[in-house]
């Protein structure tokens, strides 16, 4: 029995576990359309409530309302729907070529598609972005071509990154689409470096860093915050909060925080928090603060409030940490749907118009992937050279390594 | 040629940088207004403006990540880390990012960067400002490891570093900040004024990193040496008259093969002297590489004397430091084998 008056250890813990039944009804959403649409240059001390709600602005009915409203033209809308089918259907098809054994890993972004797809449109050619290896959406926003993400993803004789890379590791600097690695954090600190070498250069260029909310517990995190707060880079600090770790539900990183935009208030930053499955008010409240951050006005911290409706990886079992229905449950819903219904409502599309788009993305995602099987996948067909491992390491090979070359060429 | 301390040489190469390429940006803790602990970054910011050189939070992943993401960019930054014990918050940033943004984006991205760091004992730094951690370095893939021993090559090193494409970990052997170290701290200090190599030239020149340097030819053995060692080594020489090749590494990685082959297949004998602890130092490396290409001209088994393997203590400096009576008498065993 523990005594009330001693320390005790809080281990706090998912409100649902296997088993039990998912219901979020007392859950707080706010309203679509209730939150402000503060100045560019508001003062960050005055986005206190800007940081514990969210910002939405698709009602239930598929309606657009509220001040962050109607800054898409219908031509963005139905490319980013499309966009996020896209992404969503090269997901299906790369788990399943996960367990056909044609790669060895693959991530998805099941749910959260809008978040990146929806940012990417407030960007501009000359941005950089330093993405997790959830964000393959910044590339799908730009038509990135899917055969390379998937030479990539098959390590193939035409990877762009030459099979070193674990699949979905990307890199696309033409794309502002900075080289991930497999550490967290480290690039969100890294952002913020680009972000103040253009400020020193005197360019306009801006920087997007990326996070997901256990990796905000990293301590890159926090020199990541305080680098931004001091300087005041021109820097989009993303949290993609999508209540999911791994195994671990986002009350371990948060503890009693109440949000990870409020994490923006301590450090003086402006904080946003936005429905993640909300294209429109993604994309506006990225506009927001890339403006910000164009127009010298400083750093903007957003949490995108999503769920990870999909395992962590290929590698992973959600059911045994969480209820199967858990994504069904979930509050802010599925972001295609919210987008397809908007559209619907305002008369830009239509289910057969829906149907008719889902199968030529599919025709195009298949032919894609058969035009990268071609190149080669993990296990069969042509790979990438094994003695370019020595390449590229350096400038310029040193002696100690053209040595090892050497020797080891004798094995090829 | 002028008479310059390693500090002033340093700040030297940081001057004829900055001026000669808008890349370069310096920043660290205190290096900005204040001009850095060691007065290395002194009067620069006056000079270059705040944006080329400020003062940086106390968070060494925060330095060398915005760094890196400055490298990226296009600029050439060039930070500091007060203390190269105080590098391992860092130390993700500098192992799984710098030394392989080249690599694992396949050229696609760069990290041109230099990180200094004032490193090695002998000032009574205690356990946590006197380390060596250069053999958490050398083992990094992708990275360069540099440390000088003069302020000649102090300055030409660092320019060649700031001028390299890839990251280079710059270490500074603070005991030789201000004049060259024999290890006779009984022996008053003394200046780089009046040291031959406290001749330094102005403007810009480079020493090529990867090339080791004579310091002293010979034929009774070898020894592979740098930072304070090399001066170690040499009183050691002399003290106990033994014909020795002292052979400044100055830079570890990439490593000068070819220098140290030669000279041990000249000499058959090998003594590794470093101030880092013994067991996994770059000692160790170092005679694997001589036995493994040099073995049919040994006459004698390789021998390293290093830090002892325990912590750098206070009050011990002296028993800990390896001095030159600790070298000369492993040089005198080697060659009386």
């Amino acid at each position: 029995m523990q005594d009330a008056t001693r320390p005790r250890l809080t281990i706090p813990e998912p409100a649902f576990r296997p088993g039990d039944t998912p219901d979020y009804s007392d859950v707080k959403i706010p309203k679509a359309g209730d939150v402000t649409l503060p100045p560019l240059d508001v003062e960050p001390r005055l986005l206190r409530n800007h940081a514990f709600s969210i910002i939405r602005i698709l009602r239930r009915d598929g309606e657009a309302v509220g001040p962050w409203a109607k800054l898409l033209t219908d031509e963005d809308l139905v490319a980013g729907l499309k966009q996020m089918m896209t992404l969503r259907k090269l997901d299906a098809r790369m788990i399943a070529a996960q367990r056909q054994g044609k790669t060895s890993f693959y991530v998805p972004q099941l749910g959260e598609e809008a978040v990146t797809i929806a940012f990417q449109r407030a960007l501009s050619d000359g941005d950089m972005n330093f993405p997790t290896y959830r964000n393959a959406g910044l590339l799908v926003a730009q038509d990135y071509p899917l055969e390379t993400m998937m030479n990539q993803i098959f390590s193939n004789e035409k990877d762009p990154l030459a099979g070193r890379q674990m699949p979905v590791l990307y890199s696309a600097k033409d794309y502002g689409f900075f080289t991930v690695s497999g550490n967290l954090g480290t690039q969100f600190v890294q952002a913020v470096g680009w972000a103040m070498a253009a400020a020193i250069d005197g360019s306009d260029a801006v920087a997007a860093g990326w996070i997901g909310d256990g990796s905000t517990a990293e301590s890159d995190f926090h020199s990541a915050m305080v680098f931004a707060s001091t300087y005041k880079p021109p820097v989009i600090l993303n949290i993609v909060n999508n209540q999911w770790a791994i195994s671990t539900f986002q009350g371990i990183a948060k503890g009693d925080s109440g949000t990870f935009a409020a994490r923006a208030l301590g450090f003086g930053m402006a904080a946003l928090r936005v429905d993640g499955n909300d294209f429109l008010a993604v994309h506006a409240v990225a506009k927001w603060a890339v403006r910000r951050a164009r127009e010298g006005l400083g750093p903007t911290v957003i949490e995108h409030v999503t769920y990870r409706a999909g395992g962590h990886s290929t590698s992973d079992n959600p059911e045994a940490y969480r209820p199967k229905a858990e994504s069904d449950a979930w509050p802010l819903g599925d972001p295609i749907e919210r987008l397809k219904l908007h559209l619907i409502g305002r008369g830009l599309w239509s289910e057969e118009r829906h149907a008719q788009a889902e199968a030529e993305i599919h025709d195009t995602v298949v032919a894609a992937q058969k035009a990268a099987e071609k190149n080669g996948t993990l296990h069969s067909g042509p790979s990438p050279r094994r003695r370019g491992i020595f390449d590229g390491l350096y400038a310029e090979i040193p002696l100690h390594l053209d040595r090892q070359r050497k020797a080891a060429e004798k094995w090829l | 040629m002028t008479e310059m301390s390693m500090v002033e040489a340093i700040r030297d190469a940081l001057d004829v940088m900055m001026t000669r390429d808008s890349r370069v940006i310096v920043y660290g803790e205190d290096v900005g207004y204040f001009g850095g602990v060691f007065r290395c970054t002194q009067g620069l910011q006056q000079k270059h403006g705040r944006t080329r050189c400020f003062d940086a939070p106390i968070s060494e992943s925060g330095i060398v990540g915005t760094a890196i993401g400055m490298a990226a960019y296009g600029l050439r930054p060039c930070v500091e880390i007060q203390f190269a014990d105080y590098m391992y918050p860092a130390y993700d940033q500098i192992t799984q990012e710098a030394s392989r943004i080249r690599y694992r984006s396949n050229g696609d991205f760069t990290c041109p960067l230099v990180i200094r760091m004032p490193t090695g004992g002998g000032i009574f730094g205690g356990e946590t400002h006197s380390q060596s951690p250069e053999a958490l370095f050398t083992h990094v893939s992708g990275l360069k490891t540099v440390l000088p021993s003069t302020p000649y090559d102090a300055k030409g090193m660092l320019i060649a570093a700031l001028e390299d494409p890839d990251p280079v970990i710059f270490l500074e052997p603070k005991r030789l900040y201000h004049g060259p170290f024999d290890g006779h701290h009984e022996r008053e200090v003394v200046s780089w004024k009046g040291h031959p190599l406290g001749e330094v030239p102005q403007g810009h020149y480079t020493v090529p990193l990867g090339k080791a340097a004579v310091r002293r030819e010979g034929e009774a053995l070898t020894v592979l040496c740098y930072g304070t060692m090399v001066h170690v080594a040499l009183a050691a020489a002399e003290e106990q008259q033994v014909d020795a090749e002292i052979i400044d590494l100055r830079s570890l990685l990439p490593l000068d093969l070819e220098t140290i082959e030669a000279s041990v297949r000249k000499t058959g004998r090998c003594v590794i002297a470093h101030e880092a602890t013994l067991t996994s130092g770059f000692g160790a490396e170092l005679a694997a590489r001589v036995q493994d290409t040099c073995f049919w001209h040994l006459e004698a088994p390789i021998r390293r004397v290093a830090g002892w393997d325990v912590p750098y203590p206070h009050a011990q400096e002296w028993f800990y430091f390896p001095g030159p009576k600790r070298i000369g008498r492993a040089m005198r065993e080697t060659v009386e084998v």
